[in-house]
């Protein structure tokens, strides 16, 4: 084992915090170098706050000094995607349009990332407005995948992916609304965790499609992104669409997946998600039935399930979240925060709102708010965005069927390993592709984590389970008996950036 | 045929307050119609008698007890905006004066 602060997992950092071997301070002062040494490579940080993440640190030695009972991540320090809103440091969902916006109040999550005494190292790129699959949407520049720096780190929150992947942070906070914490998870090699929608608060993160959005954890491993998501889950009287129920308990989930025994676990392979899907790279099929193959020797049963929607889920997703796209950006008008553009005194209130929306959104926020806009309009509404929340229903329904036979279901996290840079970018269906398999979840509301399960030339592919609305603990069970099956990607193989 | 035209393009950005340039409105055309054209297949889609979901999970009639709160300190609202005075967002004229 390495001794080297920046290998450690974090609960293992938290140990040695609580136990006096290491202080916060040392922990947080190992990963900002790390930041300093290989971030102008990756480019995963929009805003480094090197101050205030070690005067938390300080409050975090000194609470564990005074013998305060402090949370079980006490001292770990976090990156944060920057589309969720922090008090005092700069938040722009990676858009111009928010350029310079210092937000006055802090997200519920990030009030209880810092409850719980962790230091915030910074904010992560994204695509703009978390609208991507690979963050070269990012109004700020590209991110690089650790493993290539010549490819993308996934998407939207390709920051948070490749802070954890590349060891700037030993855990991050994203968004996922159709894959954007898994998809970024598996093309990194790192554990990431959609968890049930509503049992996150989405109070001071950043709207995208209020119905989806779900904040939640990234890890280098499953117990790291659990213990995470019991800091930041549960009800808020903030959020009205937060669920009043107790967390799941995804800890002690993980801990007996890690234990390695699923005897009594059925789960499900989606037929739809992976028989004749020619969306599927070869090397990524291959890993994920490497990966069925382990649950097996585990003691899982497998049993093939049908869902016949899940094949119009991407479509209906591509119509549903930039439907609630285009009126939750709305809100950017010029007027209330961030930029202002065309203001020279004769021009009128619509015409610098249309300048300012022209100006500070990026091409794929545009194409998103004109889609999202057709499906919405007269003589389109029932035709594209009732049709769509109809087949909504019925993948809810077909969830739910599955989980009258099942435990959890599987599949791969990603049809595709990193992709190159521009690879995609003439190619939006393909684009759009990236989230084939992650969106189901999303409709129906539903937990999925996407944990590394091997190489594809050389590149991380992941593995998604998915439980029922609520059952983020069977997720995260399944999920660390595979990692436990694995040799660990990031302590062994990992990519050794180093900075220039 | 396609499914979109460049004038309903144009007039979706008029709807959205999008001063788009003439070489957006012949990329988001196309773009717009080919996304639109892969996702024709959800149309044939049988989903007669089928409610919709607006949400993941139904939850209806979420109340909260009716007390004051601190809301948030007006100036540290107001410095957020580009353009302030007098305690108030300052915004370009709304009405014609020409009309």
């Amino acid at each position: 084992m390495s001794d080297r602060i920046i290998d450690k997992a974090a609960a293992e950092l938290a140990a040695d915090i609580r136990e006096g071997r290491l202080t916060s301070v040392e922990v947080t002062t190992a990963f900002l170098d790390r930041i300093d040494a290989v971030d102008g490579t990756v480019g995963a940080f929009l805003h480094v706050d090197r101050e205030g993440a070690l005067a938390a640190a300080r409050e975090a030695d000194a609470a564990v000094a005074a013998g305060e009972s402090v949370s079980p991540l006490a001292g770990v320090p976090i990156a944060v995607k920057d589309v969720v809103v922090t008090k005092g440091l700069p938040t722009t969902a990676a858009s111009k349009i928010l350029e310079g916006w210092i937000p006055p109040y802090d997200a519920t999550i990030v009030e209880r990332v810092k409850a719980a005494r962790m230091p915030i190292l910074g904010k992560t790129n994204l695509d703009e407005f978390a609208m991507g699959s690979s963050t070269e949407f990012s109004a700020y520049g590209r991110t690089a995948n650790p493993w290539d720096t010549g490819r993308i780190p996934g998407g939207s929150g390709g920051g948070s992916a490749a802070a954890v992947a590349a060891k700037m942070a030993p855990l991050a906070i994203g968004t996922d609304t159709g894959g954007s914490i898994r998809q970024p998870s598996a093309v990194t090699g790192t554990f990431g965790a959609k968890p049930t929608y509503g049992s996150n608060s989405r109070y001071g993160v950043i709207a995208f499609s209020s119905s989806l959005d779900t904040p939640g954890p990234v890890s280098r491993n499953a117990l790291d992104a659990a213990l995470l998501h019991e800091v930041i889950s549960g009800h808020d009287p903030r959020d009205s669409t937060a669920v009043d129920a107790p967390v799941p308990p995804v800890a002690e989930a993980a801990r007996l997946g890690a234990t390695g025994d699923l005897s009594g676990v059925t789960l499900g392979v989606v037929t739809e998600l992976t028989a004749g899907s020619d969306a599927a790279e070869p090397g990524v099929v291959e890993a994920y039935r490497a990966g069925i193959d382990q649950l097996v020797k585990l003691g899982a049963q497998i049993r093939e399930v049908s869902c016949p929607s899940f094949v119009h889920a991407l479509a209906a997703y591509y119509l549903i979240a930039p439907a609630e796209a285009s009126s939750n950006l709305a809100r950017y008008d010029g007027v209330r925060y961030g930029l202002r553009a065309g203001d020279d005194g004769e021009r009128g209130l619509e015409e610098v709102m249309s300048l300012t929306r022209e100006v500070g959104f990026g091409p794929e926020v545009k194409r998103r708010i004109l889609l999202g806009t057709y499906a919405l309009s007269a003589g389109y509404i029932d035709r594209f965005y009732g049709q769509a929340q109809k087949v909504r229903t019925l993948v809810k329904r077909d969830f739910e069927a599955a989980f009258e036979q099942v435990d959890a279901l599987v599949s791969p996290t990603t049809p595709f390993t990193a992709f190159k840079f521009g690879e995609h970018s003439e190619d939006l269906y393909r684009m759009y592709l990236a989230d084939l398999y992650t969106v189901p979840a999303n409709l129906y509301g539903g937990p999925g984590v996407s944990v590394p399960v091997g190489l594809a030339e050389g590149l991380p592919v992941g593995f998604q389970v998915m439980g029922p609305v609520m059952g983020d603990d069977i997720a995260y069970r399944v999920a660390a008996a595979l990692e436990s099956t694995q040799e660990p990607l990031l302590a062994d193989t990992a990519p050794e950036i180093e900075g220039k | 045929m396609s499914t979109i035209s460049r004038e309903e393009v144009a007039h979706l950005a008029r709807l959205a307050r999008l001063e788009v340039t003439d070489e957006e409105l012949d990329a988001f055309a196309g773009q717009l119609d080919a996304v639109l054209e892969s996702m024709k297949a959800l149309g044939e889609v049988d989903t007669e008698g089928v409610q919709p979901s607006s949400h993941a999970v139904p939850l209806v009639n979420v109340f909260r007890e009716d007390r004051p709160q601190p809301s948030l300190p007006r100036e540290a609202v107001l410095d957020g905006g580009p353009d302030t005075a007098e305690g108030r967002f300052r915004v370009p004229r709304i009405l014609d004066e020409e009309v």
